[in-house]
């Protein structure tokens, strides 16, 4: 079995890894970036939407322009970039199964940064498993990165900012959102993003949510019910509307398969999207030596996964001895504190709250280790 | 439908085209693309029947995590339509419930 070996391997070249495997090869080190798919990315080049926060998280940018700046970067970093490539299984020792170029490899690295992402939720309903109910990301990513609309009438179910900016999008690119539905009472995203839609003429349908969906072979009609404030449909109170596509976009969760392969301990915390990974400031897990960056580690978005990379990145390489110990925390707490500033404000600050309970999770883990020693 | 113009991303020109077959059906696609964004364009969504009810499946993340795209390409079943590329010529099945044992991939000559 051929052996590939790197200082650092990074598992993942969305934003995530992008980011930790260009700091790391920019600090000196030796570093293998991997993804399963044809293009570097990530779920980048699909967000045609200009980035939020301040002008150092590169707001006012469109996702796929950063996307390409990244990518230049670290093909010039000198950094090895293996796509169309899967890191299938992670052993105790930390030897991984790598298919790449058709071949069965062994992967050995002294670092691992994960930085595998997140997928869609699904939500089930009478007639959830038609063809024509497909996740909000998936038909964003045929709209904008294949240049094919997968409907032509789109019912959004769910209005964070996943379902406003899609519902936006999806008009950009000539279809009909003919209703947005919420089951809370309010719109769950930024109000910049809804005024759009409103603008537009989409409605929303607020406190009310998908009963059944119809059609053969595919979705055809779209019944609608309201919600009591139990979340109890109201008998009586359902219409449908003609619909060929259902966008569910009802949140992610991490993909953490090779994490928990790798025997890293867990926690549950909701607003991160389920089980997540504890990890420590410096992104490490409770397996030494295995770092993690970006949704795996919880669902937020690509800025905090591209700070979040670059944290591993630094740390990853400080503990190779490629940076001194004065030089790497200047950095990290440069980045930390973008990434407090990014976790701020009021949808931030769920997420900054529920990132110190599994920093904390990760402290209480780390002092029972040395209790057992 | 393809997204021809656009807003933000501009206007669609001079892809490469190359037909893959959906059964005997000629479908035009853009070269590198996704065999499931040439059969969605085609207005093609029935990818697969389930194996116990005969149910109709289509893309569902368009990710390479769901698997509720897959069909019978070149011979081979169960690939994901979602991540793999078009190729000229290529042939694409529906999947009716579990693809026969054996069927790959001899059967389609890759």
């Amino acid at each position: 079995m051929r052996k590939i070996t790197a200082e650092i391997a990074v598992v993942g070249a969305g934003p995530a890894g992008l980011c930790a495997a260009l700091e790391a090869r920019l600090a000196g080190a030796d570093v293998v970036l991997i993804d399963e798919n044809r293009l570097p990315g990530g779920q980048l080049f699909k967000q045609i939407h200009k980035f939020f926060g301040s002008k150092e998280h590169r707001a006012g940018v469109r996702g796929f322009a950063i996307g390409q700046e990244l990518l230049a970067q670290v093909s010039d970093s000198g950094a090895r970039v293996l796509l169309d490539s899967l890191v299938y299984g992670i052993q105790p020792d930390k030897s991984m199964g790598l298919l790449t170029a058709g071949e069965n490899c062994l992967l050995l690295a002294e670092k691992i940064i994960i930085a595998s992402g997140a997928k869609e939720n699904y939500t089930p309903f009478p007639g959830s498993t038609l063809p024509g109910v497909m996740g909000a990301g998936a038909a964003q990513t045929m709209i904008n990165v294949n240049r094919v609309l997968p409907g032509a009438r789109v019912v959004m179910v769910g209005s964070g900012n996943v379902g406003l900016i899609v519902s936006y999008q999806l008009l950009q690119a000539g279809a009909e959102v003919v209703a947005v539905v919420e089951g809370a009472p309010r719109i769950g995203g930024y109000g910049v993003h809804a005024g759009k839609l409103r603008r537009a003429g989409v409605p929303f349908y607020l406190g009310h949510t998908i009963s059944r969906a119809y059609g053969d072979d595919g979705v055809r009609h779209v019944e609608i019910a309201r919600l009591d404030e139990r979340w109890n449909p109201v008998p009586g109170s359902e219409f449908t509307l003609d619909a060929d596509t259902i966008c569910l976009a009802v949140g992610l969760n991490p993909m953490t398969e090779l994490v928990w392969m790798a025997g890293c301990q867990f926690d549950y915390i909701p607003a991160l999207g389920g089980h997540v990974p504890l990890h420590d400031r410096n992104m490490e897990t409770t397996v030494r030596g295995l770092y993690v960056a970006g949704d795996v580690t919880g669902v937020e978005e690509a800025s905090s996964a591209m700070e979040e990379g670059k944290l591993a990145g630094v740390a990853a390489a400080e503990a190779l001895g490629y940076l001194d110990a004065r030089a790497a925390k200047e950095k990290k707490a440069e980045i930390e504190a973008r990434l407090n500033r990014l976790r701020s404000g009021l949808f931030g600050e769920k997420r900054r709250e529920a990132k110190e309970t599994q920093l904390a999770a990760m402290q209480r883990a780390r002092e029972s280790e040395k209790e057992v020693v | 439908m393809r997204v021809l113009h656009h807003p933000v991303l501009g206007d669609l020109t001079g892809q490469k085209t190359v037909t893959i077959y959906y059964g005997e059906e000629p479908v035009e696609a853009f070269e590198g693309e996704p065999v499931a964004a040439a059969l969605l364009n085609a207005g093609i969504r029935v990818f697969r029947k389930t194996a116990k009810r005969r149910e109709p499946r289509s893309v569902f993340c368009a990710i390479g995590r769901c698997t509720d795209c897959m069909m019978i390409v070149d011979g081979i079943p169960n690939t994901r339509t979602c991540v793999t590329a078009v190729r000229d010529g290529m042939r694409v099945q529906l999947q009716d419930g579990l693809a026969p044992v054996g069927i790959a991939p001899e059967a389609g000559g890759r």
